[in-house]
């Protein structure tokens, strides 16, 4: 078995020192916490994952989640299509900047979020002439897993969009489809796939962000508080059993999209290499 | 055509201008809200420079730990065969499909002293949470997976006949990295320490839960920032922030550069071989 590996020195030590830190820093770790969650009663574990402050932050933090997917879901796909297809002024300026929600700490975009949104900010006093208050609401938090998730969006988009020949779009026009067909018969069902993954990480992202949403939400119990804040504000009344449990729900969450993304992917590249090499 | 084009493009400015340009801006006229004396004074504060010692000191371990594991981790899974790779390489992203609150609760589950080692340990006279030594585990979990991934894909693009030949003319193992294989992946290198470190130096959620905000002995830049807020010191807050922000500005500068660089010289080693 070991005949066809490969044919370079190193294999043992490599792969050993992999899987040793592998096993080390993230196996045993977060199976330790399933371990510890499993050693709760089942009855305490359930009361615990279902009492009304646990329910409501799943429902807060899927709802936002989900706003935040789905706007990104709408505006990424523009923000790539101008940044790849168009050439302006500014336009690699503007490319780097999509990556900022990476770069910048989600502490700094918390408060700055919140700085610009609050009802005396630049964005949030226009927004309070209208009624509309988006600091320390959901719709605060949505801004901020919007804001967080955007990369996602069009970083996966960009590669699908540089793939598409123009040609084909022409193509599709010389035989007589309007702009609006092109748009649904040929580049919508080519870039569905990216999308889709973009969309998928953009959600995983926003189900586990703390840093920036924690300013802007206000974290009222039953109101704006996302699951993991509960799981902080457990730990800090030294509710071990609490946030084993609620930390164990937050992380199965994140097993489930893990293997939906990678379904996605896999999906794409058969979708993509087409029957005959299915 | 040219309305929907100039649509477009004024949609995406208007976007990213609203979403990105906008709160990055609010930092920068925030900390200098009370003028350059406050700005500077809330910098020089002896809690900020002990802030921004662990962040530095964290970074610098986090960093060589993400190169070190990420040369071994894509060596192992570009050069060689062998069952569950896939599974592998799903287990080098995990860390950025667990939420970090969750990063820092196993930490506090297997460290702490409610916890599994952590008794242990505390014998030995060792604290981990609560401690530097916690907040240096937190910032590696979160960031050493960024030179894996960037290295496994450049590596298994590139192939291994160079290391062969190398081989097949008598050269050792430790000659082929370092004469073949290290100088066409240095870029690559770069280019994932360049978002380990971005990462390392601002990450929040998974150090907050393992720090115990010590102030002056367990605060890294970004929990300083917190902590100022929290007291409604709003300028000390924005200047702290300020720095990490100019950190940011840094990290896109040089990755799009870099970027710039491996475009060219990739479109370069192709019309060689054209």
């Amino acid at each position: 078995m070991f005949a066809k590996r490969g044919v370079l020195p190193g294999f043992g030590l490599t792969f050993g020192f992999t899987v040793l830190w592998l096993s080390a820093l993230v196996l045993v770790p977060l199976s330790f916490l399933f371990l510890r969650a499993a050693s709760l009663s089942w009855p305490e574990f359930v009361r615990t994952v279902t009492e009304p402050r646990a329910l409501a932050s799943y429902r807060v933090t899927l709802f936002t989640s989900l706003a935040a997917a789905t706007l990104n879901a709408l505006a990424g796909p523009v923000v790539a299509w101008t940044l790849v297809r168009f050439d302006f002024p500014g336009r690699r300026l503007l490319d780097a900047i999509v990556d900022l929600p990476f770069a910048l700490p989600t502490a700094v975009s918390g408060i700055a979020l919140t700085a610009v949104y609050a009802k005396n900010g630049w964005i949030g006093s226009w927004l309070d002439k209208f009624g509309v208050a988006v600091a320390f609401t959901p719709i605060g938090i949505i801004v901020a897993l919007t804001f967080i998730g955007l990369p996602f969006v069009v970083r996966t988009l960009q590669p699908a969009i540089e793939d598409l020949d123009p040609s084909v779009e022409e193509a599709a026009g010389i035989l007589g489809a309007s702009p609006w067909q092109t748009f649904r018969r040929v580049i919508a069902p080519a870039l569905l796939p990216s999308l889709l993954t973009g969309f998928a990480l953009a959600f995983a992202r926003a189900l586990g962000e703390y840093g920036s949403v924690i300013f802007i939400s206000g974290n009222m119990p039953l109101k704006t508080e996302i699951t993991p804040l509960l799981i902080v504000n457990k730990l800090e009344q030294f509710d071990y059993a609490g946030a084993t449990a609620i930390g164990a729900v937050q992380l199965t969450a994140s097993f489930l999209l893990l293997f939906a993304i990678n379904g996605i992917q896999w999906w794409a590249a058969r979708k993509t290499a087409g029957p005959e090499n299915a | 055509m040219i309305w929907a084009r100039r649509g477009l493009i004024a949609f995406t400015l208007l976007f990213l201008g609203l979403f990105l340009l906008v709160p990055l801006a609010s930092v920068l006229a925030e900390a200098l809200r009370k003028g350059a004396g406050a700005y500077f004074s809330a910098l020089a504060d002896p809690e900020a420079m002990s802030a921004i010692r662990l962040t530095l000191i964290s970074a610098a371990i986090a960093v060589p730990a993400s190169v070190l594991f990420g040369v071994s981790a894509a060596w192992a899974v570009a050069r060689f065969r062998f069952p569950g790779k896939s599974l592998l390489v799903t287990l080098i992203d995990l860390p950025f499909a667990v939420s970090p609150v969750v990063a820092g609760l196993v930490l506090v589950l297997v460290f702490g002293m409610q916890g599994w080692l952590g008794p242990a340990l505390s014998r030995l006279g060792v604290r981990v949470i609560f401690a530097v030594p916690g907040i240096i585990l937190a910032t590696i979990f979160v960031s050493f997976p960024f030179v894996a991934r960037g290295l496994i894909p450049l590596m298994q693009e590139q192939g291994d006949e160079e290391e062969q030949a190398a081989m097949l003319l008598g050269a050792s193992g430790w000659q082929i990295f370092w004469r073949i294989t290290m100088p066409k992946i240095r870029w690559g290198i770069l280019y994932g320490v360049i978002l380990c470190s971005a990462r390392a130096m601002g990450e929040f959620g998974a150090v907050s839960v393992v720090s115990g905000h010590i102030r002056g002995k367990t605060n890294t830049i970004p929990l300083h920032v917190e902590i100022l807020y929290n007291e409604y010191n709003f300028v000390g807050s924005f200047a702290v922030a300020s720095l990490l922000v100019l950190v940011a500005i840094g990290t896109l500068a040089a990755k799009s550069g870099l970027e710039w660089k491996l475009r060219r010289d990739l479109r370069k080693s192709q019309e060689e071989s054209a």
